[in-house]
């Protein structure tokens, strides 16, 4: 079902104010049931994260790691949003159309969401297992502050009341410098290894508990699913913002043609009538 | 375009050098700034002389977003940007005279605050080669990201606060090396400053290619 026909539909029942579909609708319950689900698998299914070392020690992340359920797919999504802000950019300097532009804005606020997200739950987490809230000296946690505070900057943009075409070409330049951003955050690791508490990829190394592993690829799935929800819904406000804006500069123009003619038409009648005097208005009968 | 370039850079360093706001004003809010950092810090002469590097930047940085603010206000008052325009200098020129500008007024504003962080830190630079190199290189990187914001920012109405919160978080990687070079060439950590010059020149060379690339839609509707 396309966007039209759906704002269609809605402006056919004024009385309905919702900005779903069915089809969005079972992608939020998706998302709910997803979560709830995946509640109970992080905290009653996999085990603390606890191994021995080799002198009796017991070392590991513990309860903490049921954080990185959140943490993870925060990241990756926050990834993927300002990925998606980027690639729409890309399509907005090529075909100049709204459609682009909204998507671009929804994706970075969406990103922002998810970019915060991971900022606080990496927080979190770092507390019990770096012993520390906050690491200065990792590049990736730093340049992940940084390429959320680059898009909160972005969303500044796009909240200033200009000219939308230019607001999106701004902001377009604003997002594809953020891309460089995303590129530093990704490799920081391989570049400043020796200066970073992240660890390296357990997934691709294979590190992993079985459990830990199915729900981690659980919590994206879930993850993915609720980005898809919050990014359509973005995406059909940001339409509906323009429709609106649109009407009301249509409106605002109207009623400025309607004063010209009103205008025109009283100086006609001020020009039937050279003597400036006032015409007694003559009386009809009902 | 380099002759173009040049005269771009010419342009703004002469409106600089007959108004003289950078000396006047700029410059006096940067030792300004030093002076608040020592109080905030207390009399401890140590802590200063261990801090030096990061104030030292922070400093600069707060000055750069005045300079920056300031050029591209000069700009637009007098309608520059149009007549660039209308006399067909090469986008990629003006973007680069304008950042050189910018970099040479930062460079200069580094020296005089440099002695004024001597001076009042009691710092002691024990490698002149990193000190020189990162703060030409770091210079470089903050006029190249600044000149795109400021072009970015221009004619919106709502420059004073859209600037810094757009150039600060993206400057931040210049602070942080910046600083660590700084640590290193002081002799008061045992940063890599080398290393981290490494970074100052990434940050300057994606800049400069973002800025040349973008800075013709930014003028156009400035």
């Amino acid at each position: 079902m396309s966007l039209t026909t759906v704002l269609s539909r809605q402006n056919a029942t004024q009385d309905t104010q919702s900005i779903s579909s069915s089809a969005t609708k079972a992608l939020g319950w998706a998302a709910l049931v997803g979560f709830a689900i995946l509640v109970v698998l992080a905290f009653a299914w996999v085990p603390a994260d606890t191994r021995i070392t080799d002198q009796g020690d017991v070392v590991g992340q513990f309860d903490a790691v049921r954080l990185m359920f959140v943490h993870v797919p925060s990241a990756i999504l926050a990834y993927t949003g300002f990925g998606i802000t980027f690639l729409a950019s890309l399509g907005y300097l090529r075909w100049r159309t709204d459609w682009w532009d909204i998507m671009a804005a929804s994706a970075a606020e969406i990103g922002v969401i998810f970019g915060v997200l991971t900022l606080v739950t990496g927080s979190i987490w770092g507390r019990p297992t770096w012993q520390t809230w906050w690491e200065w000296g990792d590049v990736r946690l730093v340049t992940t502050l940084v390429m959320v505070l680059v898009f909160i900057g972005y969303l500044a943009v796009r909240r200033i009341p200009a000219n939308a075409a230019v607001k999106a070409r701004r902001s377009v330049v604003i997002a594809l410098v953020g891309a460089a951003n995303i590129v530093i955050v990704n490799r920081s690791v391989d570049w400043w290894e020796n200066r970073t508490l992240h660890q390296q990829s357990t997934l691709l190394a294979r590190k992993i508990r079985d459990e830990t592993l199915f729900t981690l690829t659980f919590a994206f799935v879930v993850g993915a699913t609720l980005f898809g929800w919050l990014l359509l819904h973005r995406f059909r406000v940001g339409y509906l913002e323009r429709q609106i804006t649109e009407q009301e500069v249509q409106k605002a123009i109207a009623e400025r043609q309607a004063e010209s003619a009103a205008h025109d038409t009283g100086s006609l009648t001020q020009a039937s009538n050279p003597t400036g005097q006032i015409q007694p208005q003559s009386k009809t009968s009902p | 375009m380099l002759r173009e370039m040049r005269l771009v850079a010419l342009k703004d360093l002469r409106i600089e050098t007959r108004v003289r706001v950078g000396i006047t004003q700029i410059l006096p809010f940067a030792l300004a700034v030093l002076v608040l950092f020592a109080f905030a810090l207390d009399t401890d002469q140590q802590a200063l002389r261990t801090y030096a590097p990061g104030l030292f930047w922070v400093t600069v940085l707060l000055a750069a977003l005045l300079a920056i603010g300031r050029s591209f206000a000069v700009d637009l008052a007098d309608g520059i940007t149009d007549r660039l325009l209308l006399s067909g200098i090469e986008p990629q020129a003006a973007f680069f005279g304008k950042a050189a500008a910018i970099a040479i007024q930062l460079v200069v504003l580094e020296v005089l605050l440099g002695f004024g962080v001597v001076l009042l830190f009691d710092v002691t630079v024990y490698r002149y080669g990193l000190l020189v190199s990162a703060g030409l290189v770091a210079a470089l990187g903050l006029a190249a990201a600044g000149t795109l914001y400021g072009a970015l920012v221009a004619g919106l109405g709502v420059r004073e606060s859209l600037l810094p919160l757009l150039v600060l978080p993206v400057t931040a990687p210049v602070l942080i090396g910046a600083t660590r070079a700084f640590q290193d060439a002081f002799g008061v950590a045992g940063a890599q400053g080398w290393a981290w010059l490494g970074l100052l020149v990434g940050f300057a060379a994606i800049y400069g290619v973002f800025g040349a690339l973008s800075y013709g839609i930014l003028l156009e509707e400035a």
